[in-house]
């Protein structure tokens, strides 16, 4: 038997997040804890110290050219920025499970294994340039986010959401493994640059990429694939919804790219039209049952599928829009996680698990806590797309990008649907400022420094992202300008 | 060592942080630390950039230290940059150096609130984060290189006024100035970004920004076919003007703003802000000399506005609104000395200003204090034996102010009327006659504020205040004594200008001035002195021996006293002629557009859009065989679309 030889350096944060994953279970094993917030604790700061360590390999490998493992994953700078994006999501979220997780559960040890190796997934498959790789990293991290889905065991609401995410996830998986299948049939190869090179646009090839765009969409919750979304992003534990909201569509997002490029024989407006129609879909529907709901979280569930639409909305413009949707998904990963920690704050705890916070919770906020509401507003606003806040360049740029590529009329969907978001968005804030204290309103009396300190990051993030937009924009479009 | 400029910035916004975040806990000596503190080391920094400055070459002291680009889409272009030339490093000394110490001032004054009881650690602190911003914005607005982020700054010591102004908010009255303070400066405001929109529009693709240098080139390059635009360019840039510092037609909001805390109408509606429009003018004159119209429109204001409200001055008992009518009065020099081209002595002046009106404010609210809160004039007298050192240094700043010979105010006064002369001999009329008027209504408050004999039981247990409150302000006293001898007339040798040589390669570009002759600048310089001595002798003779000719002559005047007394009407006037209309006309559009056509379009369309969503939201049944099915039918529209492209 011959090993491949392996150029693991490159893949050195992936390397670090794995290991600690490891290694966290037998922490585990070997120590005695005095109780669950002493365990949590421990696990949550070694995995965040991972995190970090992790993320400044990635940094400082930024501009340092590209380097090919295998054959199956591609280090580029692409990569690198979404490994960025998944870091900084997974970072903030952990800070947000620190106090978090041992609310309900004395299995801290395994909750964070599962977050890295999740986080690790995503990593894989947004440098995979080969489809078997492809299909394994999505398939570690969609594993993984079934277990953390339905890790609050004492939740029947957690439990449901991960039953159905798990089933449809199936189903999904069977698709896009289909759809691989086709790949190979019709062009004797599974390496994406292979593919590319006889790219004849045949039939079998065509099915093929309905079939993996039918899985894109499922992970990236795109109507009509979206039904799962709502009931998982409920039930799962609120730093676990910010996280799989942000970070699993990035991840899949960076590989929906690499296939389509891949494919230079099919048309773009054959696959163009599939995802406007899904884009115009997703957000449309996202908005319109975000309009209605009373929970903060499952509002904010809706939210994200509707900003996956708008992300979708530069998807059809091509490579061109690379930097855009990257930008976008910096954004999103404050602004979004953000937004899930304030909610986080505004859950009234039970003996067995926080309980899911009505808008209501947030009733006279300001007048309790003005700097926890004034966070909160920027995030709904920034969410709305006000400027000069960061989730306004993110819907400039990406819409910018589609108009430059003769996708005007859905960019006018897009601004139209945002006009409808402003409306959920901005109830909050005037909940939060305006709305006399009641017997519903809640927040805890105590705000953890962990997810004080993930507030803080994502405002500042929020706000400097913003402020510094074009400095940032014009970054990522050099990490990308070997893609065109 | 230019490149570093920012950090003056970073200064006053620690200061502010620290204070908000930390302020509860660190104790109002602290707090006055750090805000103090923070404005000293911007102010050193602006001595930095100034040495910087000066080690450059003549020619090439305007540096751009770019931040960072902010917005760069197509042909529209915002940086954030801040510009280093020897007009921005005068006002940043001037906001810093003045500006520290009124920090160090309000330290002590703000212990307590406008009833004399002990302000609370909260409010306290509040006041000196708003400071603290005012200072940040101020300078961003004076160190901007460009239109936009100028109008960043303009809007924010906007906000920074209205917080300061309404600083009592649970005073009907101190809220209801700040919103006319606001209200009224919105109207200016709108002016500045119809100007900015109207440049962009014109030159925007030319100069592909909205840089003073690129814009000012640009124009240029245009030549007299922008000439009607710039015109009308130039007057909203002035209605700007004319809001924020207080100028004729929107003057109105300043006397109200006397609301505030006195160190706030030293620092912001005396010393910095108000002045703000000056600045813009002389920053602009590259526009404003392409539109010889507009600059006489400029003068003319300033000359009127000047008199207008220095003959308010004469009437009004209030001390505090004394001031703020001689603010808007001197104001109206500066533009005056703007709108004839004298850019130079203009700057000068406001420099002046700043010095013995912050000196003025400062020493008035040593009086307040000691008077308990009373600040009317009438009800003083005597204070020269109970507040000795506050009597000298309202003394000095009033002589300043009155254009007492050889202080500060004397020759920047001075300046701008000889140049005044040179262009109409009527707008210097105006002028010459309003600085009669200034010297009286100056000394009218001196004599009867700190002269004769107490006539209330306050003033007769007024006391000195304690050192935090006077020491700081032996500065100003400097200031106000010498600040003068910066700006020498040539009449004193060909270089004695130091504020003129350090500003000219600002204003290098205009055509050479008129000189007149050297007679003729002794001459106007005698007069001045006259009319100033004349100005403060008839205020002694009415005041302290009360001859019967200055009561005479006072009774000849008596008939106009109603009119001023009810300061011209302004504000009934513009409430009949434009508030009460214009709320009648909104009360119609509101009742008819609003009640009926677009609330009923605009619920109509919320209702149809909200109650959609219901039924999209019902749509998630929870059933997991409809999710699957949703699913499938998605799988099998993608494959029936991709199908159709094989056929």
């Amino acid at each position: 038997m011959t090993l491949p030889n392996l150029d693991l350096p490159p893949l050195l944060p992936e390397i670090i997040l794995i290991g600690m994953a490891l290694l966290l279970l037998v922490v585990d094993m070997a120590a005695r804890f005095r109780d669950a917030r002493a365990e949590g604790s421990l696990m949550a700061g070694l995995t965040f110290a991972s995190v970090l360590i992790a993320a400044g390999a990635t940094a400082a490998g930024i501009g340092g050219g590209d380097a090919s493992v295998a054959g199956v994953v591609l280090v580029d700078d692409l990569s690198r920025y979404l490994n960025l994006v998944v870091l900084l999501a997974a970072g903030l979220s952990v800070l947000l499970a620190w106090a978090y997780v041992p609310q309900f559960s004395r299995e801290s040890s395994s909750f964070y294994a599962l977050v890295l190796l999740a986080t690790a997934g995503m990593m894989f498959m947004g440098k995979s340039v080969e489809l078997i790789t492809l299909f394994v990293s999505l398939e570690i991290l969609s594993v993984s986010l079934y277990i953390l889905t339905g890790f609050n065991r004492h939740q029947l609401a957690s439990a449901e959401g991960a039953l159905k995410y798990f089933l449809l996830g199936a189903f999904s998986s069977g698709f896009f493994l289909y759809g691989l299948a086709l790949f190979y049939v019709q062009t004797g190869s599974t390496q994406l640059a292979e593919i590319a090179a006889q790219d004849s646009g045949g039939v079998l090839l065509l099915i093929g990429l309905g079939l993996l765009l039918v899985g894109f969409f499922f992970k990236l919750a795109g109507v009509p694939f979206h039904m799962w979304a709502p009931d998982a992003y409920q039930g799962a534990p609120t730093p676990v919804t910010g996280f799989m909201s942000v970070a699993t569509k990035a991840a899949a997002f960076i590989a929906l790219f690499r296939v389509l490029a891949a494919v230079p024989g099919v048309p773009v407006e054959v696959w163009g039209w599939a995802v406007a129609i899904v884009a115009v879909l997703t957000m449309t529907w996202g908005n319109f049952a975000a309009l209605r709901q009373k929970s903060l979280k499952r509002m904010l569930a809706y939210s994200s599928i509707a900003h996956a639409g708008y992300m979708m909305t530069g998807l059809v413009a091509g490579t061109d829009a690379l930097n855009a949707i990257l930008y976008y998904l910096f954004a999103y990963a404050f602004m979004n996680i953000g937004a899930f920690a304030v909610a986080a704050m505004l859950e009234r705890p039970t003996p067995n698990a926080p309980q899911d916070a009505t808008i209501d919770a947030a009733r006279g906020l300001f007048d309790r806590r003005p700097a926890l509401a004034t966070a909160m507003a920027i995030f709904m606003l920034s969410l709305t797309g006000i400027p000069p806040l960061v989730g306004f360049f993110g819907k400039l740029y990406v819409f910018g990008a589609a108009v430059s590529a003769g996708w005007a009329w859905l960019a006018v969907v897009g601004m139209l649907n945002s006009v409808v978001s402003a409306y959920y968005y901005l109830r909050v804030v005037v909940v939060m400022f305006m709305a006399p204290e009641d017997e519903t309103s809640y927040v805890r009396s105590r705000i953890p420094a962990g997810a004080g300190t993930a507030i803080a990051v994502a405002v500042t993030g929020v706000l400097l992202m913003g402020l510094l937009a074009t400095p940032v924009f014009v970054e990522l479009g050099r990490a990308v300008i070997a893609l065109r | 060592m230019l490149s570093f400029a920012w950090i003056i910035l970073v200064f006053p916004a620690l200061g502010l942080l620290i204070n908000w975040i930390f302020g509860k806990r660190m104790g109002k000596s602290y707090i006055a630390l750090v805000a103090s503190a923070a404005v000293f080391a911007s102010f050193l920094t602006a001595v930095g950039l100034a040495a910087g400055l000066a080690a450059l070459p003549a020619d090439a002291r305007a540096v751009t230290v770019p931040l960072w680009s902010w917005i760069h889409i197509g042909d529209f272009q915002v940086d954030f940059a801040l510009l280093i030339d020897p007009l921005s490093v005068v006002m940043a000394l001037v906001v810093t150096g003045v500006g520290f110490i009124i920090h160090w001032y309000a330290a002590t004054y703000m212990l307590v609130d406008d009833h004399h009881r002990e302000l609370s650690l909260r409010m306290y602190g509040r006041f000196f984060i708003y400071l603290n911003f005012f200072i940040l914005m101020m300078l961003t607005l004076v160190l901007a290189n460009n239109y936009l982020q100028l109008y960043v700054g303009w809007e924010g010591v906007g906000v920074a006024s209205y917080l300061l102004i309404s600083f009592w908010f649970y005073k009907p009255s101190a809220a209801d100035a700040g919103k006319k303070a606001f209200i009224v400066n919105r109207v200016g405001d709108f002016g500045m970004a119809l100007a900015i929109m109207w440049l962009f529009f014109l030159f925007g693709k030319e100069a592909g920004s909205l840089a003073f240098a690129d814009i000012f080139h640009a124009a240029e390059g245009a030549g007299a076919a922008a000439a009607g635009a710039m015109t009308g360019i130039t007057l909203l840039l002035l209605l700007a003007a004319t809001g924020k510092s207080a100028q004729i037609p929107l003057f109105v909001w300043l006397p109200d703003a006397m609301e505030g805390p006195t160190p706030v109408s030293a620092l912001i509606h005396a010393a910095t802000m108000v002045t703000a429009g000056v600045y813009m003018i002389a920053r602009s004159h590259p526009l404003f000399e392409m539109a010889p119209t507009t600059m006489a429109v400029v003068a003319w204001i300033g000359a009127l506005t000047a008199l207008m409200a220095a003959s308010i001055a004469i009437v009004q008992t209030d001390l505090k609104r004394i001031l703020a009518y001689s603010t808007i009065s001197q104001l109206g020099y500066m533009f005056l000395g703007v709108g004839v081209g004298a850019f130079t002595a203009g700057i000068f002046h406001l420099m002046t200003h700043a010095f013995f009106k912050a000196l003025l404010f400062l020493t008035a609210g040593s009086v307040m204090h000691a008077m308990h809160g009373e600040l009317n004039i009438d009800l003083m007298g005597g204070l020269k034996q109970k507040m000795p050192k506050t009597y000298w240094q309202f003394l000095i700043g009033a002589a300043a102010l009155a254009g007492f010979p050889l202080l500060a105010g004397f020759w920047s006064k001075d300046a701008i009327l000889y140049e005044a002369f040179l262009k109409s001999p009527l707008l210097w009329g105006v002028g010459i006659f309003t600085a009669l008027l200034t010297a009286f209504y100056s000394f009218r408050a001196v004599f009867r504020a700190f002269h004769g004999d107490p006539r209330s039981e306050h003033a007769e247990h007024a006391h000195e205040q304690s050192p935090g409150m006077t020491f700081p302000l032996w500065f100003l006293v400097i200031g106000s004594l010498f600040a003068g001898l910066l700006g020498l007339p040539a009449l004193f040798g060909e270089h004695v200008n130091v504020l003129g040589n350090w500003l000219a390669p600002v204003f290098a570009d205009l055509e050479g001035e008129v000189h007149g002759s050297e007679g003729l600048e002794l001459t106007l310089f005698l007069v001045s002195s006259g009319v100033a001595l004349l100005g403060i002798f008839i205020a002694y003779a009415r005041y302290i021996p009360e001859w019967g000719w200055a009561k005479a002559l006072q009774r000849l005047f008596s008939r106009l006293q109603p009119v001023l007394e009810n300061k011209y009407c302004v504000d009934e006037i513009y409430m009949a002629a434009i508030v009460n209309p214009l709320r009648r006309l909104a009360e119609g559009f509101y009742q008819l557009g609003d009640g009926c056509i677009i609330e009923g379009i605009v619920n109509g369309v919320g209702a149809v859009t909200v109650r959609a969503g219901g039924y999209v939201a019902r749509m998630q049944t929870g059933v997991l065989g409809m999710y699957a099915l949703s699913f499938f039918v998605g799988v099998v529209l993608v494959l029936l679309w991709f199908l159709l492209f094989v056929t």
